[in-house]
């Protein structure tokens, strides 16, 4: 089994390396350091979503209402910075949301531990819940108008570089902020015994109880940190666009599950990587900002997208079953 | 011999509890025939759509791209509607290119359907993986062909459909029991409805059977497009236009309204009966709510709750039928 999880990642990368050479025969700047870090400053709202749900996946379950739980926390912090904006900070505001996230997503797995309802259906009826009553209670207005210092760290830097003209660019410090996010996920699912608890719940629920994990602490961790990860992810989409609005986030749910599952996370639970996540966003990204560099009409993206989302599901169940084949076959 | 406490019953408590308290809360504007006609217009098209849900997911699957279908489906429709022959018919010949146009559309959404149960069935892709890629490949060809703009003109013959009643009963429900009856055929009196049941409880069981799991899948889907096609027709008549994106909002409610009914998730359980009942609990919410002047959202998040509600006291009363044995 590792050897194929080996593999599907390095057709990912493959992928990815060929659609990139790709692009860059046809507009140069794709392969560009300025890009790069264009690139990787748009995956990291992605890319957060898909930390969480990464885990929720290798549990066994789904999650469809962290676009929910991110929009409520959102407005959350943007409500606050717009009335008491100069008393806080990057740390607060991170912090407020986390809470949030993790609470609402919590409420997720005790609902879905304590009552045995599926996770898909407990999500979709929370989802339902929370964007209905946050909309109710905001009017559906749009927020903006933040303090110069949000705008302002968003801005930042970790690592400056200067164009031929002068410009600079650079490593966004968002970016950082999600790199740290995923080594921290890496950390916990590989070296942890709480990580790997989390793939057995996954692999199968029964045998990890009666080898003594407690499930229902489990459930808590892996949705609470999935909201912790929406919560986060809000703010990151706040200093991305300096705005929060209601409906943004409506309907991301498949693109991060999307990313995710073609990273290599199985919805039945049990795998799952940081690295396969990772590359799935990637990939997914690259497509999406590749086809603007080829003058691809915007009005081909989802067909592109949906035929590349079918040829990866399709080769990967493809070489699952060979693999099947020849295991029956050798024994 | 203690009768089990089934779905069905907690739905039809709920569905008196709901009528009882629209009546109380808005007195004769809920409780009279104008009212329930108007909800008998606005149930079949998140109704047909539901019921293109939920016989996928009796097979332990689910089909995401249901909406698509339809709205692909539509947009196919209304090309044939709007173009010079059909604006230039009167009379019979219009009613006859309406029929054509309705049957071409029924022939893609199927086709479609076909594609969705070869992915699945044959390539053995896991359902919501394989309906999520056919999805957004289905919106983006919508989008292509509709350049993002939205059709509309249809001839007197389509809008009909959607406007008008039958000794009071709107067409557009008609439809939406006729669909019903028809799913509820197969399900309960075919062999191909018994066998959906068998592969949503125990695929590999059934497959020792000498059951055709991929003819069976194949169909299910098949019968999924089907239906997204019946209710292209009904959309498209109601909005009397044609769009790449209309009702994508409806898809997770498809799910709701399904499991609210009795459908399982992984499969093997679920009525008809139960589906149209938890759809009439809905949208009777969704009406009640809407003449006390609140919020759609409001409705939503209500919506969420009852299922919830409802997935609890089922929980619950099993636990209590446990003990006493």
């Amino acid at each position: 089994m590792k050897k194929i999880l080996i593999r599907h990642e390095s057709f990912l990368a493959f992928a990815i390396i060929l659609f990139s050479i790709i692009i860059t025969l046809i507009n140069p700047s794709f392969f560009t350091l300025e890009n790069f870090f264009d690139l990787l400053k748009s995956f990291s709202l992605t890319g957060t979503f898909a930390i969480g749900m990464l885990f929720v996946l290798i549990s066994g379950g789904i999650d469809l209402s962290f676009t929910a739980i991110a929009t409520v926390s959102g407005y959350t912090i943007a409500v606050l910075l717009l009335n008491m904006g100069d008393r806080l900070n990057i740390f607060l505001i991170f912090l407020i949301a986390g809470v949030i996230g993790v609470s609402l997503g919590i409420l997720n797995g005790a609902i879905i531990d304590l009552f045995k309802i599926p996770s898909m259906i407990t999500t979709i009826a929370t989802s339902n819940i929370f964007y209905g009553l946050l909309t109710v209670i905001t009017k559906g207005k749009w927020l903006y108008g933040f303090p110069t210092w949000f705008g302002d760290f968003a801005q930042i830097r970790v690592i400056t570089v200067r164009t031929a003209e002068g410009w600079p660019y650079g490593l966004s410090i968002i970016t950082l902020i999600w790199i740290v996010l995923l080594l921290a996920a890496w950390f916990i699912l590989k070296f942890t015994v709480l990580g790997r608890s989390i793939y057995a719940m996954g692999s199968s629920p029964v045998s990890a109880q009666r080898a003594g994990f407690n499930l229902r602490r489990l459930h808590l961790f892996v949705y609470g940190f999935m909201g912790l990860m929406a919560g986060f992810g809000s703010v990151i989409q706040a200093l991305l666009v300096q705005t929060v609005a209601p409906n943004s986030l409506v309907g991301k749910e498949m693109d991060v599950i999307a990313a995710v599952v073609l990273g290599g996370a199985s919805l039945t639970g049990g795998t799952g990587t940081v690295l396969g996540a990772l590359l799935g966003v990637t990939l997914l990204g690259i497509l999406g900002n590749g086809m603007t560099l080829m003058h691809v009409p915007s009005l081909w993206y989802k067909v592109i997208i949906g035929v590349v989302i079918l040829v990866s599901v399709s080769f990967t169940a493809y070489r699952r079953k060979q693999s099947i084949r020849k295991r029956v076959i050798t024994e | 011999m203690t009768r089990k406490f089934s779905q069905i019953h907690v739905l039809l408590i709920v569905m008196v509890v709901v009528i009882l308290t629209m009546w109380i809360l808005t007195g004769s504007d809920f409780l009279n025939p104008g009212n329930f006609q108007s909800m008998a217009y606005q149930m079949p098209e998140l109704g047909i759509l539901t019921l293109a849900m939920m016989i996928p997911m009796l097979t332990a699957g689910i089909n995401l791209s249901i909406i698509a279908t339809a709205n692909l489906s539509g947009i196919v429709m209304a090309l044939i509607l709007t173009s010079e022959t059909s604006l230039q018919a009167s009379g019979w010949q219009s009613i006859l290119i309406v029929a054509g146009a309705i049957l071409v559309g029924f022939i893609i959404a199927a086709l479609i359907g076909v594609i969705n149960g070869y992915f699945i069935a044959y390539l053995e892709l896991p359902p919501i993986l394989a309906s999520l890629g056919m999805m957004v490949m289905l919106n983006g060809i919508s989008i292509v062909i509709t350049q993002g703009y939205v059709i509309s003109g249809f001839p007197d013959a389509m809008l009909e459909i959607g406007s008008a009643d039958i000794l009071g009963i709107p067409v557009p429900f008609l439809l939406l029991l006729i669909s019903a009856g028809i799913v509820s055929l197969v399900l309960n009196w075919t062999p191909t409805g018994t066998r959906i049941y068998m592969i949503g409880s125990n695929p590999i069981a059934c497959f020792y059977s000498g059951v055709n799991n991929k003819n069976v899948l194949l169909r299910t889907y098949m019968l999924s497009g089907i239906l997204s096609g019946v209710a292209a027709v009904v959309m498209t008549s109601r909005f009397n236009s044609a769009k790449a994106d209309y009702g994508e909002s409806y898809l997770l409610l498809t799910v709701l309204a399904s499991v609210l009914g009795g459908v399982s998730a992984s499969g093997g359980f679920g009525k008809v009966s139960g589906v149209l009942i938890s759809l009439i609990i809905l949208q009777m919410v969704s009406s009640g709510l809407n003449l006390m002047g609140i919020s759609n959202f409001l409705t939503l998040a209500l919506w969420g709750f009852i299922l919830l509600l409802v997935m609890i006291i089922k929980f619950l009363i099993e636990k209590y039928q446990q003990k006493r044995h």
